[in-house]
């Protein structure tokens, strides 16, 4: 069993509203000095059997089309030991 | 012949009816198409209704583009296939690199359900023929996620090229970069745009009749190619 992790976000020049509205949030629950937020998705991928270059080749290219849409977010893919 | 107009319905498909409703009044046939088709049955052109295409989840538009009937799609679209995607139909067309550029979260985060007034600014497009250039329209407008956003050079090119076919006026109501609501592939044959024209084609039901013209103006374009007689 192996997990490998698919990390999302929007590009830095890509507003994000959400992530803005918790900086706002974050100030009324008391937590000062939080001048910007980006909030991103994480997928976490359950994989059975072991995780190889074709299938990592195969997972990179899935987060490039189906997980994340490239014209707005970057990804990173980390296998978890 | 009556040009045969395909409307696809993904499970969360809201505006088909109203788009296939769209398509009558302004004299074709509307068919309908079902996202698990496995060819588009030889329509002349097809509109990728508003909604929610599979919950929304994972991103507007984004499992939507992975559909059977999307590939077929996709190539017929390449070819010269009429095609218009209204709301959660441009963001298909956005997903699926049909259009330049992305559909993201409102800018003030809230959903918007409104009568917005739009500049059409490109009447060579095959879906905006029959407006003038500068004429101004009244159409519903309702989406969580329509901020048009792309990056400078798509931006400049859209502009330089004619491509954005109208542009918000009065207030920008989601945040999109230049006020865009809608563009045009290079060829004219794929047009995406935020608002509902569909909403907009009977005094009954709409504001105005001011979005009956792009399904009028697919049929000019249709009988003006020759793939439709008059």
């Amino acid at each position: 069993m192996a997990i490998v992790v698919v990390d999302v976000a929007l590009k830095p020049e890509i507003l994000d509203p959400q992530g803005r509205a918790i900086v706002g949030a974050l100030g009324r629950v008391g937590l000062s000095g939080v001048v910007d937020v980006r909030q991103g998705k994480q997928f976490v991928l359950n994989i059975d059997g072991d995780v190889d270059k074709a299938k990592l080749d195969q997972i990179h290219e899935i987060a490039a089309t189906l997980l994340s849409n490239p014209v707005i977010e970057d990804f990173t893919v980390q296998v978890r030991p | 012949m009556t040009p045969r107009v395909g409307v696809i319905t993904f499970p969360g498909s809201l505006d088909d009816k109203d788009a296939a409703r769209a398509v009558r009044l302004a004299g074709g046939e509307s068919v309908s198409l079902w996202h698990a088709d496995a060819d588009l049955h030889s329509v002349d052109a097809v509109v990728l209704p508003g909604g929610f295409s599979y919950g929304d989840y994972l991103r507007c538009g984004a499992i939507a583009k992975f559909a059977p009937v999307m590939g077929k799609l996709v190539d017929a679209a390449n070819g010269g296939l009429p095609v218009l995607g209204i709301c959660n139909g441009f963001q298909v067309l956005t997903e699926s690199h049909l259009l330049p550029g992305a559909l993201t979260r409102n800018d003030h985060l809230h959903f918007i359900c409104r009568d917005q007034k739009l500049r059409i600014e490109n009447n060579s497009s095959m879906w905006t023929s029959n407006y003038e250039i500068g004429q101004e329209i009244l159409i519903p407008l309702k989406n969580g996620e329509g901020g048009y956003v792309a990056d400078e050079k798509t931006l400049d090119e859209l502009e330089g090229e004619g491509r954005v076919i109208a542009r918000y006026l009065e207030i920008n109501p989601n945040g999109s970069r230049r006020e865009i609501a809608g563009i045009t592939n290079a060829r004219g044959n794929v047009v995406g745009i935020m608002p509902h024209p569909e909403h907009a084609v009977e005094k009954l039901t709409g504001p105005t009749t001011d979005g009956l013209r792009f399904f009028t103006s697919l049929l000019t374009s249709l009988v003006n190619n020759g793939k439709v007689s008059a």
